[in-house]
């Protein structure tokens, strides 16, 4: 079963509900997908093993070859190549890769060369295999470090997949092929209004989907009063404490310092499943 | 004219509250909210829509089935696994790249607009507002940003206003990078948890690589003060001035459920901190 972990908004606890449910439920893999910022490790603390560059293509002019036509400067999408009278150039952070260029080049001009632009790491302890990802400082494009952290799912598993914040491509290429999706919002306008466009996402997207409250009791009913007229199931609420907030900071997760806490989130996981099943 | 993005790194560090209770201080500024995946910054504003534009993000190919022969040529030439084997083209995995359309020998695929969103420029009890809506599942969130900031600018520049203030999507990737070109400073805003310092760091490194200037706001720095002390270092030693340290306030929270910026709400020592704050980025900007 693989279960992602979305919000919309930002800091609204993703983290925290991946890393308390991968904790409480034994043996999992866990894929931290918030390749800009991955924040997962900080909190499950294995030791990284290995680690593999992330590597894109990029075409490279022979400009021996190359008449300055400009035919792949138009048809590139992404603005990627410039042709001037006597020369080109190559902008490497806007390229996606699509072969275009080179496709429509009448001489035979392009060749592709390969860049990293992040890197993939794995790590193990008794109970999870997990992997991160990072993109590289200055880097645009976090969907390619996220497919290829992707492939690591081993579909048998028990799969927790931590999501970026926000409702675009890097959130979309996370949650994709998910049996269900965990929206993590706060009961605040911003929270509302983020988990909102979540849901718009997860609908589309044909996932099945609960939501978490965390913060609980620092605004208002709207984010309840909305799930229970959409009928959409509320999977636990995490109070506004402190306590919680400086555990956080430092680093630990919640289920390693109570065992009430390890049994809720042992038993968000054994509802969803049940979900599944009927 | 000068420009100010508010970014994190991390989600949820107070951005938007940061730059709500900036509206409440600056003189004659422009807004614009470039956190267009979520934006949340009209939740307080309120802003009265004024001019309303569609935004295409990337094309999209569309097959024209009575033409397509099956030949599956798109599929192995598409590298982005949005075209199976029976010519569907997915609609989220299609980066508009145009590939299929050349490769097709019968011309059965056509590139077309796709509606991606609305840009929006607003007037605000506050001044002029420029802002955006990306649809359910769209991308292109980069471009979007690029255009609610030209919208800024040209407003801006109109009316006279001696600043912009930006605020910013979270993250490090393509919506953060267009939002902080060009600016004249950057605000980092963090909170003192070890998940906040890391983020800290990669977004700094971010500012340094693209060369611009970057001050840095501790929000909630009580919540734990050793890491306070760490993120002070941190500042000191990369010589990145820190502006800031606002304490851990639940009005914070409860101004935004109220929909108003944290000085329409309150008046306590939160106020205080993020005025002198205020004053230190004006001061930075020579405003």
């Amino acid at each position: 079963m693989i279960i992602s972990v979305a919000s919309g908004k930002g800091g609204t606890g993703k983290t925290t509900v991946a890393t308390n449910i991968a904790l409480s439920i034994g043996k999992c893999q866990f894929i931290d997908c918030d390749v800009e910022e991955p924040n997962a490790n900080i909190f499950l603390k294995t030791k990284i093993e290995s680690s593999k560059n992330i590597s894109v293509t990029f075409p490279n002019i022979n400009k021996s070859l190359c008449n300055f036509c400009g035919k792949c400067s138009d048809f590139c999408a992404y603005n990627a190549i410039a042709v001037v009278p006597e020369d080109i150039l190559i902008f490497p952070e806007l390229c996606h890769s699509c072969g275009g260029c080179e496709l429509v080049c009448p001489k035979n001009a392009i060749k592709w060369h390969k860049r990293a632009i992040g890197k993939v790491e794995h790590g193990i302890t008794k109970d999870i295999d997990f992997y991160h990802g990072f993109l590289n400082v200055g880097e645009m494009q976090a969907v390619p470090v996220i497919k290829t952290l992707k492939q690591k799912i081993e579909k048998n598993n028990n799969v927790i997949i931590d999501a970026p914040p926000g409702t675009s491509c890097p959130v979309i290429e996370s949650i994709i092929g998910s049996d269900y999706c965990i929206l993590v919002t706060e009961p605040t306008p911003f929270g509302f209004h983020d988990l909102k466009l979540a849901v718009d996402v997860v609908r589309y997207l044909y996932i099945p989907f609960g939501v978490i409250i965390n913060r609980d009791g620092i605004g208002d009913n709207k984010v309840e009063n909305f799930c229970k007229t959409e009928d959409i199931d509320i999977l636990l609420k995490i109070p506004e404490r402190k306590m919680i907030a400086h555990l956080y900071s430092k680093g630990f997760a919640l289920v390693r310092k109570s065992y009430e806490w390890h049994e809720m989130f042992g038993q968000v996981y054994n509802n969803i499943q049940e979900v599944l099943q009927n | 004219m000068k420009q100010l993005t508010v970014i994190s790194g991390k989600g949820g560090t107070g951005k938007t509250s940061i730059t709500a209770a900036f509206a409440s201080l600056a003189k004659n500024t422009m807004f614009a909210d470039c956190d267009v995946d979520a934006a949340d910054l009209h939740l307080i504003f309120k802003p009265n829509i004024i001019e309303k534009k569609k935004f295409h993000g990337l094309k999209i190919a569309s097959v024209n089935k009575q033409k397509c022969t099956l030949c599956n040529k798109c599929y192995d030439y598409c590298r982005f696994n949005a075209i199976d084997k029976e010519i569907n083209i997915k609609k989220e995995s299609c980066e508009g790249c145009g590939v299929c359309n050349y490769i097709c020998p019968v011309n059965a695929i056509k590139m077309i607009e796709r509606d991606s969103g609305f840009s929006y420029i607003s007037n605000t009890r506050f001044g002029p507002f420029a802002h955006a809506r990306l649809k359910t599942a769209e991308e292109a969130s980069g471009k979007l940003v690029t255009v609610v900031r030209n919208d800024a600018i040209k407003i801006a520049e109109e009316k006279n206003k001696d600043l912009i203030i930006i605020d910013g999507p979270p993250g490090i990737g393509c919506p953060v990078i267009s939002s902080i070109t060009g600016v004249d400073l950057v605000l980092i805003v963090t909170e003192p948890s070890l998940s906040g310092i890391h983020d800290l760091k990669r977004i700094t490194n971010v500012t340094f690589h693209f060369k611009i200037p970057a001050v840095v706001c501790i929000n909630k720095y009580d919540v734990n003060v050793y890491n306070t002390k760490d993120i002070e270092k941190y500042c000191l030693y990369n010589k990145i001035p820190l502006v800031g340290k606002i304490p851990y306030d639940i009005s914070m929270s409860r101004s935004m459920v109220e929909e108003k910026t944290i000085f329409e709400y309150y008046n306590g020592i939160l106020c205080l901190e993020i005025k002198k704050m205020w004053e230190k980025i004006r001061s930075i900007l020579e405003l």
